[in-house]
């Protein structure tokens, strides 16, 4: 099987103040650390996993971001993906969720799948328009909030997480799956898969190579536009105090006076 | 008046909760369609009309709910592209984002997710979404067609007044590819109790409990309380609690009387779940922990300690 990952390079969900630019309207990347998406991370893991269980198969992680988002290929690639492809070009910054998907659904056609995995959204957009549109455009089915899977016979079964359980649903190939956070522990990069990933191959493609014109994506084909930022109204901090063994009576008191207990 | 469409999931024979929201919403600015499919949508269409809906759309065929987003896509994209209103509005929820987003790509539309506001803009809307913790961007949808929005739970109150909506049944073209998917089984795996989303006490654990046994004291101060046990996202990404429980910008948002947070930092991801709640109060060890900045009352100090003592103080009355 040939299995793309989409992946995506954020800024490190653990270190990052979401800042805007006021001018731009967009998120201040300058002196933020990038990571691969910690989610990204996890349907990548549920790929290797499908990939060594089959024993036929390769995975390719796919991206879209500027020159730098490599950085998170070559972590993907040291996780054990066997090669990547980055989708880069001046004319897609500031795309919208629909032309994102437009420039991955134009590579993948090119690149070629059986299956595609990506997270169920992203740490830092957490749209989760993406996948969905990325299949509509290629035409194929996909299923989301996906926490477990086996592919036999051309066909996928999985578990997909619903809001009181889940549910087993079943899906001929090919497809996109979309995996639920958490649901696969990503393997760390060994020293050797570090060094190996340096040689593995990246890809690059850009809207002449996709044949996507520059004025259907990036910040001039977006289709929607910011006004205004408005500070959003703060709770007012009430009292902090060290548990001197009375926190559980003190909370205790709150709750009567609200007429809990 | 401009049109506005929901597109509403059915749960147990009802609108689910949030399209309820959404109905009252749209019912305040413009004249509300419900859009409902699957086997119980003329029920569901009955109550839509007593939370603001003017008319109801239905295609009472099962195929919905066995084959999931493409079949609806299908039915949905024919009648926006023949009545085209003005603003499609769904749920940030799980089903309703696979619908939104294969509409979107079919019909070239804009779309803005996870809205916790709606403005009325002379001919336009204007829609509220947060960014970060502390800004609101205001946007707009500026491509020709029908603009859509998907608006997060308990964004908007659902007002029961008590109305009748005209019902007017279609039978879509489901393609023969869009029921590829199929849904062979469903298993419930959450214990009985008050449901997380509507319970007027939530009682939350985080990293800070230390393992997922320790969970069991969440348990018992929720039971104690009648009320709900929530989680963090890490809780949940680390396999202690199960995803229906997670609190926050994925996963349920909460507007409890009073919400108890215990061992949470309190990450925007978790805050934007559970900020609308009237009082919080937060038990945690770290006091920079910035749960205590939009803290009622919060206790530095070790949860495992002060939950059986809280606990006790509960069961006295």
């Amino acid at each position: 099987m040939r299995i793309l990952v989409c992946v995506k390079q954020v800024p490190d969900p653990n270190t990052v103040i979401y800042q805007i630019d006021p001018q731009s309207k967009r998120l201040v990347r300058d002196g933020v650390a990038n990571v691969l998406d910690p989610g990204a991370e996890v349907a990548l893991e549920a790929a290797l996993q499908l990939a060594e269980n089959d024993g036929n198969s390769t995975v390719t992680v796919v991206t879209m971001g500027p020159e730098d988002a490599e950085d998170a290929l070559r972590r993907a690639l040291a996780m054990g993906a066997d090669d990547g492809v980055l989708i880069t070009d001046d004319g897609l910054a500031g795309s919208d969720t629909l032309s994102t998907a437009k420039a991955l659904a134009a590579t993948i056609k090119e690149v070629g799948f059986d299956l595609i995995f990506c997270a169920t959204e992203s740490t830092d957009g957490y749209s989760g328009m993406v996948p969905g549109m990325v299949a509509e455009l290629l035409g194929i089915p996909h299923l989301s909030f996906i926490r477990s899977l086996e592919v036999a016979n051309g066909v996928l079964t999985g578990q997909r997480v619903v809001a009181l359980g889940y549910q087993t649903v079943e899906c001929p190939l090919p497809l996109l799956v979309a995996i639920a956070s958490g649901s696969h522990e990503p393997r760390y990069p060994a020293l050797k898969g570090i060094m190996a990933a340096k040689r593995k191959k990246v890809e690059e493609y850009s809207l002449d190579d996709l044949g996507l014109a520059a004025d259907s994506v990036g910040e001039s084909g977006a289709r929607e536009r910011v006004l205004e930022l408005r500070p959003v109204e703060e709770r007012q901090a009430g009292v902090i105090v060290e548990d001197d063994g009375t926190g559980a009576a003190q909370i205790a008191a709150l709750l009567r006076q609200r007429g809990i207990i | 008046m401009a049109a506005i469409w929901v597109y509403s999931e059915i749960t147990a024979g009802r609108p689910a909760p949030v399209a309820l929201e959404l109905m009252s919403k749209a019912a305040e600015l413009g004249e509300a369609t419900v859009v409902l499919f699957g086997k119980d949508a003329a029920a569901a269409a009955t109550v839509a009309g007593q939370f603001g809906a003017a008319h109801a759309v239905i295609d009472p065929r099962e195929e919905y709910d066995t084959h999931l987003a493409p079949a609806a896509v299908d039915t949905l994209a024919a009648l926006i592209r023949e009545r085209q209103p003005a603003l499609l509005l769904f749920a940030t929820s799980y089903d309703s984002r696979d619908v939104a987003s294969r509409l979107a790509a079919r019909l070239d539309c804009g779309v803005i997710s996870n809205a916790t506001g709606l403005e009325a803009d002379g001919d336009g809307f204007r829609v509220l979404t947060p960014w970060g913790a502390t800004t609101v961007a205001v946007c707009e949808l500026t491509a020709p067609g029908t603009k859509f929005v998907l608006v997060r739970p308990k964004a908007f109150t659902a007002v029961e007044n008590g109305g009748t909506c005209t019902v007017e049944e279609v039978s879509g073209q489901i393609d023969a590819a869009s029921t590829a998917i199929k849904v062979t089984d469903t298993v419930e795996e959450i214990a009985q109790g008050p449901v997380l989303s509507d319970s007027k006490v939530v009682v939350s654990g985080g990293r800070g409990l230390g393992n997922a046994d320790n969970f069991g004291l969440i348990e018992e101060l929720a039971a104690a309380l009648g009320g709900a046990v929530g989680a963090s996202r890490a809780v949940v990404d680390a396999g202690w609690r199960p995803y229906g429980e997670q609190v926050g910008q994925t996963g349920v948002t909460v507007k409890p009387d009073v919400y108890i947070a215990c061992g949470i930092s309190g990450a925007i991801q978790h805050l934007a779940g559970m900020k609308g709640s009237k009082t919080i109060i937060a038990i945690n060890k770290d006091p920079e922990a910035p749960i205590f900045k939009n803290a009622d009352l919060g206790i530095v100090g070790d949860a495992l300690k002060i939950l059986p003592q809280l606990i006790g103080e509960v069961k006295k009355g």
